[in-house]
């Protein structure tokens, strides 16, 4: 059984990690107030711009900063539209989504149809690699799967300890307030929302150096989405960001591991179970609105107007 | 399951996204005879779609100004698909061609209206005068496949990732699963369906599940490379489909099954320029030139190399038809007796596994 379960565990690991890392980035963006929904976008983007700096030679820390760059330029042309130019968030994330989705098929054309030449490939930890189930999933990630393991730490203590953290926050509940007890709120959601690009162009580059390997139109596949969804699903917290992708991959593994051992179930239930385990949570969710709401940013998608 | 997906972003979101995840583009000629295509995915996908576009751009190339040609890209197989093809018949294009199945009854609906308009929808099963079908008997390269699969395979499990339930793709599973049976009498193909032609995390996570069961060798009927790619990274071994896959994963790619469009989309537009539009239901295989078996790796063994050769040699005199008698079911009845073959009517219906495959084919509705 323990042998089953192992690969089963490693499958939902490693769909798991993009969607962490890119719910993260987003998390920060709305704690602080802006609702951008344009990770999918940001994603592809942060992909090719990896895939291309590797496939022309460039090395892995290249194309991570490439990555994160690309997702990062994105999400400042979105930030300039909704907290310079006081756009509608909706919409300008939504175009931001197209935007990215465009460019990154346009200047992909020519990046189809081979491997990526360098690639982060799975580091087993020594010793802990041993150990039964959790070895050779957790502890045989790829890099950047350690990464966001670290990334999950950073940003919970950066939003539960740390003074930046709790401006941040408040910015989220209440820019007024923020703006008249002297913080930079317009600056403040500038870099959060750089950030949830940066972290969105990583989970890019994961998708095209770490796990598929290649470049691809389209291929996060909607997963952008996904992400998006977490971070509601996980109630503005990181820990539940995490623990929700690793539900939606474990339970999308779980299906195709019931098929691939002859187990008969209807293709359609099985491809609907992540989502119906999104809904189930999400009813268990709403029945304590206070939970939601406590940690839902009260100023969530309104504009700003900042007069500094 | 881009759909669903999408769905989900809208349901989050209030917006939906199919609608703006259909961009027209527009190729440049002269005037003459208008050409639309109406493809499922990108043509950067880099498999299905980008088969049919190398197709688009043989035509092009062939006849030069004499044919405008179009395409829509990332078109879902649902009311859109007729939206998009009542456009593209609206503008002007005298030819359409449909290339996915689930376009089927959007194409014959909109055909209705256009009567002047030829259509031609690839892998169908339902015709109109102005409705003619084409296909490509793919699963004469995955039998290939099994061939070679049979030879390789240490442990004598198969995989497949399957996308839709529908006789497409079930014929290639009991074509893979025959041709490796030729070699290997016990061996068995366990088969994982997805519910999509396109979604590389899907495709990763079901050729994952495979591969943990025992798999060792893959074959997909997906339109992505993500199977291969995690074949490589698993250490074990898998095949290309609908382009040469090569490339994606050098250390996994056994062969390719790829389909070839441009000689027949060339064929439809010269006999359209001559005014006398091509008519007949043209299912083309290996013989026909419509598909192939290429880039044999230096990873498949010499006896396995010969053994596909001769058959796609049989094949391409006429002398072995994949579905022909005695073949069993699963539950290891005969299913078409020895002497008899299963006609075209038959194999594009088909819906049961042969013996050797596993698992209970889910219905398609």
């Amino acid at each position: 059984m323990l042998d089953s379960l192992t690969p089963l565990l490693a499958s939902a690991v490693a769909a798991a990690i993009p969607l962490i890392i890119a719910a993260l980035g987003e998390l920060i963006a709305e704690r602080s107030g802006v609702l951008n929904l344009g990770l999918e976008g940001m994603m592809l983007v942060g992909g090719l711009a990896a895939f291309v700096t590797v496939a022309h030679g460039g090395g892995l820390t290249a194309a991570v900063l490439a990555a994160m760059l690309a997702g990062m330029v994105l999400a400042l042309i979105f930030g300039f539209v909704t907290l310079t130019l006081q756009a509608n968030q909706v919409a300008a994330g939504l175009s931001l989504t197209i935007l990215g989705t465009g460019i990154s098929a346009f200047f992909g054309r020519g990046y189809v149809g081979f491997r990526a030449p360098a690639s982060f490939d799975d580091l087993p930890l020594p010793l802990l690699r041993e150990v039964p189930l959790l070895g050779a999933s957790l502890f045989s990630m790829n890099l950047l799967g350690y990464a966001a393991v670290v990334l999950l730490g950073a940003v919970i203590w950066f939003l539960t300890r740390s003074k930046a953290g709790l401006a941040l926050r408040s910015i989220g509940e209440s820019p007024s307030v923020a703006r008249s007890l002297g913080l930079p709120v317009t600056r403040v959601r500038y870099a959060a929302v750089a950030f949830g690009g940066a972290m969105s162009g990583l989970a890019g580059c994961y998708y095209a150096v770490a796990q598929f390997k290649m470049w691809q139109e389209g291929l996060t596949s909607g997963n952008g989405w996904i992400a998006l969804a977490l971070v509601v699903f996980a109630t503005w917290r990181p820990a539940r960001v995490a623990l929700g992708a690793l539900l939606f991959g474990g339970v999308t593994a779980f299906g195709l591991y019931l098929q691939a051992i002859g187990v008969h179930v209807s293709t359609f239930a099985l491809g609907s179970l992540p989502y119906l385990a999104t809904i189930l949570v999400l009813v268990i969710i709403s029945t304590n609105q206070l939970m939601i709401r406590r940690n839902a940013p009260a100023s969530l998608g309104k504009p700003f107007f900042d007069d500094s | 399951m881009k759909a669903w997906k999408s769905a989900l972003g809208a349901v989050v979101v209030g917006a939906s996204m199919l609608s703006m995840a259909v961009m027209p583009n527009t190729a440049r000629a002269a005037d003459p005879l208008k050409m639309a295509w109406v493809y499922l995915g990108p043509p950067g996908d880099g498999g299905w779609t980008y088969a049919h576009d190398i197709g688009r751009k043989a035509v092009e190339k062939k006849l030069g100004d004499k044919v405008k040609t179009t395409f829509v890209e990332n078109v879902p197989e649902n009311a859109d698909a007729e939206r998009v093809i009542r456009d593209l018949a609206a503008k002007g294009n005298k030819i359409i061609f449909t290339t996915s199945f689930g376009y089927m009854d959007s194409t014959l609906k909109v055909a209705k209206s256009f009567p002047k308009t030829e259509f031609y929808h690839a892998t169908g099963f339902k015709s109109a005068p102005n409705v003619t079908i084409y296909n490509s008997r793919m699963y004469e390269p995955a039998y290939l496949a099994g061939i070679i699969a049979g030879h390789v395979s240490k442990k004598g499990v198969l995989g497949f990732v399957a996308s839709f339930p529908i006789p497409e793709v079930v014929r290639n599973i009991d074509a893979y699963t025959m041709g490796a049976r030729t070699v290997n009498p016990k061996i068995t193909t366990k088969v994982v369906w997805i519910n999509s032609w396109f979604d590389p995390s899907k495709e990763r996570q079901a050729a994952e599940a495979l591969i943990g069961q025992g798999a060792d060798v893959l074959l997909q009927n997906t339109d992505s490379s993500a199977v291969l790619q995690t074949a490589q990274d698993k250490g074990v071994y898998a095949f290309g489909w609908d382009s040469d896959m090569t490339a994606y994963a050098p250390k996994a790619h056994l062969a390719s099954s790829i389909e070839v469009w441009g000689g027949y989309y060339t064929k439809v537009a010269e006999a359209a320029l001559s005014g006398k539009p091509l008519k007949s239901t043209v299912w083309g295989g290996i013989k026909e030139g419509m598909n192939d078996l290429v880039s044999i790796s230096s990873l498949v063994p010499d006896a396995a190399k010969k053994a596909a050769e001769a058959k796609k040699a049989d094949i391409k005199a006429g002398k072995f038809a994949v579905f022909a008698g005695p073949i069993k079911g699963q539950d290891g009845s005969i299913k078409v007796a020895a002497g008899t073959s299963l006609d075209d009517k038959a194999i594009d219906s088909i819906n049961w596994y042969v013996e050797g495959v596993e698992g209970q084919l889910p219905s398609a509705k």
